[in-house]
């Protein structure tokens, strides 16, 4: 339960600590408000990417859930009165979405208030666009929390589901290097796009080379593509259906 | 209730049900069927497969071959066990939660009405503890729980896998109770134990397993068709072992001391026994008409079988 608080409460007060006026031992006075970065509409792009990095606390809670439904033996108790696997599956689907639902919601509650406060323009149109980033930020906690579910019901214990999660990731980065080294850089990273934590990455790109082009439009050569794309939310959706999918067939093929 | 008994409605049925575990066989083509009102005990070693054919039908275990129908197959096997009450080896609940809202899961799970909660806390005594987290409770408390939550449908069966493993006397005795209770009300129940005389203390029918195939089912009272023996002393111990030998209605006797044990291979009643010795001048000091207890009985079946394999 303390872990389900930390992980709602950290990111947000990290990102409300943030925007406030910050005085350095009294040398100068850091106030990143100052900036820019919490005008509309970037800051939805800036506080989902920070929040989303605090993904991983959640991650322990979505990996416990289940390790817990195992140590418990209340998967099997379930299942004897009566639930079938199926629905059990969803029923944890279901707490995914809730958790990913809240977080996103209060994500954008907290940017609101920030970026109503800061923020240059409070215009109705500019306050809406790029609003898919939030979209994004929900999609990309759901597909997290899938792999992550996918992982408990395939290791049944959370630390071990969690070192999974670690070596997944030096797994993708294994294969991008073998294919920047077999393939050329170009299509190597396009690959990379469709792998599972990479693609959830990518959803949300980080923000900094964007701050930076605001900063000095003259410069070409900083501007990316950065936007949360509709194709990228089908890549990370389709691998929930597969996680999801897997996670049943896992538990239907299980002896308890 | 006695009406009930005699109505052979068919609740479970399993065919030629096979499960393997690799290279091991924990159950092996096993057939039989549970017929509503009676009182079942599913017996046989450590590892005969008591478990496996519990954890088949009720969906956590995998069959290999064969089938198994729920209420004549009417419904799917995850619908049937919402009519059904069943504890498995140990109380499983969510140790951060308490009693009563453990129960309160299983009726979701089992669309049962919350009123019940209380109705069943009170039969198995754990109304005053209902708000206390489940990982405070004693083992006892924790068995007594998995009770209360089988029974909140009102199952159709009830199917416990060993109730009093672990459970010190006291506790043994309030689970047994409770069995009774439920018993006596008409329930069908299904009991997995190695506990012989559990077994032969609630109920009417049992199945013998042993490594993973049936030795036998039907009736306790019919397990082995054995007409008793009779525990004999007398003063003219010689003449009546003579006696007996020539007698066509004993298959054995034994002398163990001064006490002689006459099997019957025909039934016969001790008081015309009685006569018949008094009548060929024997005046005996101890007569005692006896069945095999079903630990005797088991003991000689699973023998039996151990010899022929």
């Amino acid at each position: 339960m303390t872990l389900i608080f930390v992980s709602f409460v950290l990111p947000f007060f990290v990102i409300l600590l943030s925007s406030l006026r910050i005085n350095v031992f009294g040398f100068f006075t850091l106030e990143l408000g100052e900036l820019g970065i919490f005008n509309f509409p970037i800051i939805w792009h800036l506080t989902t990417f920070f929040a989303s990095q605090f993904k991983f606390f959640f991650a322990i809670v979505v990996v416990s859930m289940i390790g817990n439904e195992y140590s418990n033996k209340t998967i099997k108790q379930n299942l004897i009165d009566g639930l079938s696997k199926k629905e059990f599956i969803l029923s944890k689907f279901y707490t995914i979405i809730f958790f990913s639902l809240i977080s996103t919601v209060l994500i954008f509650v907290i940017s609101f208030c920030i970026g109503f406060y800061y923020s240059s323009y409070n215009e109705f149109s500019i306050i809406i666009q790029e609003t898919e980033f939030l979209l994004a930020y929900f999609i990309k906690l759901i597909g997290f929390f899938s792999l992550c579910l996918f992982f408990g019901m395939l290791v049944k214990r959370s630390a071990f589901a969690l070192a999974f999660l670690f070596i997944l990731y030096i797994l993708e980065w294994i294969f991008f290097g073998l294919m920047v080294w077999k393939l050329d850089m170009n299509t190597a990273e396009k690959i990379q796009n469709f792998f599972p934590l990479k693609s959830m990455y990518k959803l949300i790109d980080q923000p900094f080379q964007r701050i930076a082009m605001t900063k000095f439009p003259e410069k070409a050569n900083l501007s990316y593509d950065y936007g949360a794309h509709g194709y990228e939310m089908l890549i990370v959706l389709a691998w929930t259906a597969l996680f999801i999918f897997l996670s049943y067939r896992l538990l239907k093929k299980r002896d308890l | 209730m006695a009406h009930k008994r005699y109505k052979l409605e068919s609740i479970l049925t399993i065919n030629n049900l096979t499960k393997k575990f690799g290279n091991l066989t924990a159950v092996k083509d096993l057939s039989f069927s549970i017929k509503k009102g009676n009182v079942y005990g599913i017996l046989g070693p450590n590892g005969s497969g008591k478990s496996t054919t519990l954890g088949v039908v009720l969906n956590v275990v995998n069959k290999t071959s064969g089938d198994f129908q729920w209420f004549d197959g009417k419904m799917s096997t995850h619908e049937a066990l919402k009519k059904v009450g069943a504890i498995i080896e140990r109380p499983n609940f969510y140790p951060y939660m308490s009693g009563y809202q453990n129960l309160k899961l299983v009726c979701k799970i089992k669309g049962v009405d919350y009123s019940k909660i209380e109705e069943k806390l009170k039969i198995v005594g754990l109304l005053e503890r209902k708000h206390s987290k489940f990982r405070t409770f004693s083992l006892g408390m924790k068995q007594r729980l998995a009770i209360a939550s089988a029974l909140l449908n009102d199952p159709e069966i009830l199917i416990l896998d060993e109730p009093t493993n672990g459970l010190d006397p006291q506790g043994i005795h309030q689970i047994r109770e409770i069995i009774k209770q439920i018993a006596a009300k008409g329930t069908t129940i299904l009991l997995a134990s190695h506990l012989l005389d559990e077994v032969e203390k609630v109920c009417t029918h049992v199945v013998v397993l042993r490594k993973g195939k049936k030795l036998y089912s039907g009736r306790v009272d019919e397990m082995i068709s054995s007409h008793g023996f009779f525990e004999l002393k007398c003063n003219k111990q010689e003449a009546l072992v003579e006696l007996l030998k020539k007698h066509t209605s004993f298959s054995k006797i034994k002398v163990e001391n001064d006490l002689i044990v006459a099997f019957l291979n025909e039934p016969m009643r001790s008081d015309d026994f009685n006569k018949y010795l008094f009548e060929k001048g024997i005046i005996l000091t101890q007569l005692v008409q006896r069945k095999e207890s079903l630990e005797e009985q088991f003991l000689q079946l699973t023998d039996n079988q151990a010899n022929q394999i």
